[in-house]
């Protein structure tokens, strides 16, 4: 308690010693992003990025920028948010979700201070909000172009960490693979963490050395394209951002994660005084997620199904995941015609039936 | 053959060279450790040979090159760490952490505008017909250049500190300053040589990384991979056979793990995730362990800065 008090003294003394500049910095939104790997990475936070550069863009001198990349999640981002609300920041975006509790703690003791949670669920405070989009969508169109795609039968996921979103995207690309193609086989492989690119070219390559010749990653950076590129004819998709760079290469379409919408909206609502609490989910019909390009290796008849599929979910006639489905079990999850409702998506911990394996604890 | 759907052969060829940046890593800090220097800077140092190499090898064409520029930009890196640990006498775990540091810093910063670009492909050193062996093929004939580099280095250094009048001046600084010094080495010169010796195979390491590994780079690509190096030479009690037999463990179950996963072993993913780490541990201290209560064969100086006045 004594630290907090002192901390909050400091903050006091920093605001008296700059006092006019204080008065001149509230007309200046001050708008912070905390990111769990490097702008370089070439996806997840490279794309959260360029949705801070767009706030910057769209609001000018009105609005200033601040960032720390490579922020640990767990305890180590709470000292991080903590330094950002006493620096002056009025809203705090917190791009991971490993972020969620050091969020909420941190956003207990800051009241003025807004927070906006990227993919989580806990909303405890006033002050948070959460956001996310519906990365499940994109992947349904992936799954489809796996299963008319692959030639072994096999396609695989290279998966971060075992959380919903995680797991959502992993069931929806092996739904909509087996639709077109029920010999289809997924194998899944855990790299527990988010960002390290020899793993992540390591897990691709696991899955190619046992067969698989369709892989989707949910890792951030472009090194699972790097691997299947060494291998004829193995594909892959481009991950939170188009990685058009290896287009010519295995990357055969893309999701592509476009924030800059939300966090230009947000921003604006705070600077217009109608910020408001929210829990904000689009997918691809509001354009938070894009499908990058499909590319010529894909034969014209797959690559029309699949963006007939995308305008499909865009139009709010297809849901990817759509009854009856099965939980992995053999226990009814979704009776014939019915949809997921989105708390079961949001808190889902299970396979659908057909996956081989356990999801880690 | 396979082992519950795995092919043993594709497993060792595959752990060899994905063991290669650690490998390399730890060889270099072993000497500079057995010279009584502890540099915790590793992973800046290997993160600035990724940058360094990837950059020569992308303007040169020439992934040889490149390796070659990885181990100047690691060693350039590391002679900062010697010029403020062994010239102004600083801390050199503060030091070495802040190394660290700035290497990541610094690489994120030179590597803009390298993100995206493909560099130039390192095939395999040996021609196909000896790679298409059965079995001893992939395993022994397959690999590019660097991997039999990285054995080779094993084995000179083991000569070296070993055998050579070399290796005992390195060993007589690292474990009494003191002493050598009063036989007339310069102390810190040589701790200076086998700093930037170090540094220059961190460097190559970390350029594995980039151009062989991922064959891209990305801001931080090592992730890490310098402070296993750090462990594996404390496991390994500072003898380069063991370190290789750490980086080999460390890297195959690492493989392992991942081909298991694949292929659907009963195993439970979470125990798979932490083998390689508990495993590579456990086996390098019962190696170490066991002889008269002397556990390890840390330099006695390590750590300790040098001044000729005391």
């Amino acid at each position: 308690m004594k630290r907090r008090n002192l901390l909050a003294s400091a903050a006091m003394g920093l605001m008296l010693a700059s006092g006019g500049a204080f008065a001149e910095s509230h007309a200046k939104t001050k708008a912070c992003f905390v990111y769990v790997g490097p702008i370089g990475d070439g996806g997840w936070t490279f794309q959260h990025h360029d949705g801070a550069m767009q706030v910057q863009a769209a609001y000018g001198d009105k609005v200033e920028i601040q960032y720390q990349e490579n922020v640990p999640e767990g305890a180590d981002a709470e000292r991080v948010l903590t330094q950002m609300a006493l620096g002056g920041c009025n809203i705090i975006f917190t791009t991971s979700f490993g972020y969620m509790d050091p969020t909420n703690a941190v956003a207990a003791k800051f009241p003025d201070v807004k927070f906006e949670h990227a993919t989580g669920f806990k909303r405890e405070h006033p002050n948070v909000s959460t956001y996310n989009a519906r990365f499940y969508e994109g992947r349904a169109v992936q799954g489809l172009i796996a299963g008319r795609m692959t030639k072994s039968n096999k396609i695989g996921y290279i998966a971060s960490f075992p959380i919903p979103e995680v797991i959502m995207g992993i069931n929806s690309y092996y739904l909509n693979a087996k639709k077109v193609n029920p010999a289809v086989e997924l194998s899944v492989v855990w790299a527990f963490t988010w960002f390290d690119p020899a793993k992540e070219a390591d897990s691709a390559k696991a899955l190619i050395d046992q067969g698989v010749d369709v892989i989707a990653s949910h890792t951030d950076s472009t090194a699972p394209l790097a691997e299947a590129a060494k291998t004829e004819g193995v594909i892959g998709f481009g991950q939170a951002s188009d990685m058009a760079e290896y287009k010519d290469g295995p990357r055969v379409s893309s999701i592509i994660d476009n924030w800059g919408p939300y966090y230009v909206k947000r921003v604006g609502a705070l600077m217009d005084g109608t910020y408001a609490q929210a829990d904000a989910w689009e997918g691809i019909a509001g354009g938070e997620v894009l499908i990058g390009e499909i590319t010529d290796k894909v034969p014209a008849d797959v690559k029309a199904e699949a963006e007939a599929l995308r305008d499909a979910i865009a139009a709010g006639t297809y849901h990817p995941f759509t009854g009856p489905i099965n939980k992995q079990d053999g226990s009814v999850w979704l009776a014939d015609g019915a949809t997921a409702p989105d708390g079961d998506l949001l808190g889902m911990g299970f396979y659908v039936e057909g996956i081989v394996g356990d999801i880690p604890q | 053959m396979d082992l519950g759907g795995i092919n043993p052969v594709i497993l060792i060829a595959t752990l060899m060279a994905s063991a290669v940046p650690i490998l390399l890593a730890a060889l270099g800090e072993a000497v500079v450790e057995k010279s009584g220097v502890l540099n915790l800077g590793v992973e800046g140092m290997m993160v600035m040979g990724a940058l360094g190499g990837f950059v020569v090898a992308v303007e040169t064409g020439s992934p040889v090159l490149g390796f070659f520029g990885g181990a100047v930009a690691g060693a350039i890196l590391s002679l900062c760490f010697a010029a403020l640990t062994q010239v102004f006498l600083a801390n050199q775990v503060a030091t070495g952490l802040a190394l660290t540091l700035f290497g990541l810093g610094l690489s994120s910063l030179g590597g803009q505008g390298y993100n995206g670009i493909k560099p130039p492909a390192t095939g395999q050193l040996l021609p196909d017909f000896l790679a298409d062996l059965p079995v001893i093929g992939p395993i022994v004939f397959g690999h590019d250049w660097v991997v039999y580099f990285s054995i080779a280095m094993t084995a000179v250094l083991w000569w070296v500190l070993k055998s050579t009048g070399i290796g005992l001046i390195i060993r007589a600084v690292g474990e009494s300053h003191e002493a050598a010094h009063a036989l007339g080495y310069k102390v810190n010169r040589i701790r200076l040589g086998c700093i930037a010796f170090g540094g220059a195979m961190a460097g190559m390491g970390g350029a594995y990384v980039s151009l062989i590994r991922v064959p891209q780079w990305v801001d931080g690509i090592t992730a890490g991979a310098g402070w296993i190096a750090l462990a594996i030479v404390v496991f390994a009690s500072w003898k380069p056979w063991r370190v290789l037999i750490g980086a080999y463990l460390f890297g195959g179950i690492t493989v392992l793990q991942l081909n298991l996963q694949v292929a659907g072993s009963i195993i439970p993913v979470e125990y798979l995730s932490m083998a390689p780490y508990l495993i590579t541990i456990v086996v390098l201290v019962i190696m170490s362990a066991g002889r008269n209560g002397k556990i390890n064969g840390a330099p006695a100086c390590l750590g300790q800065n040098f001044h000729a006045s005391r």
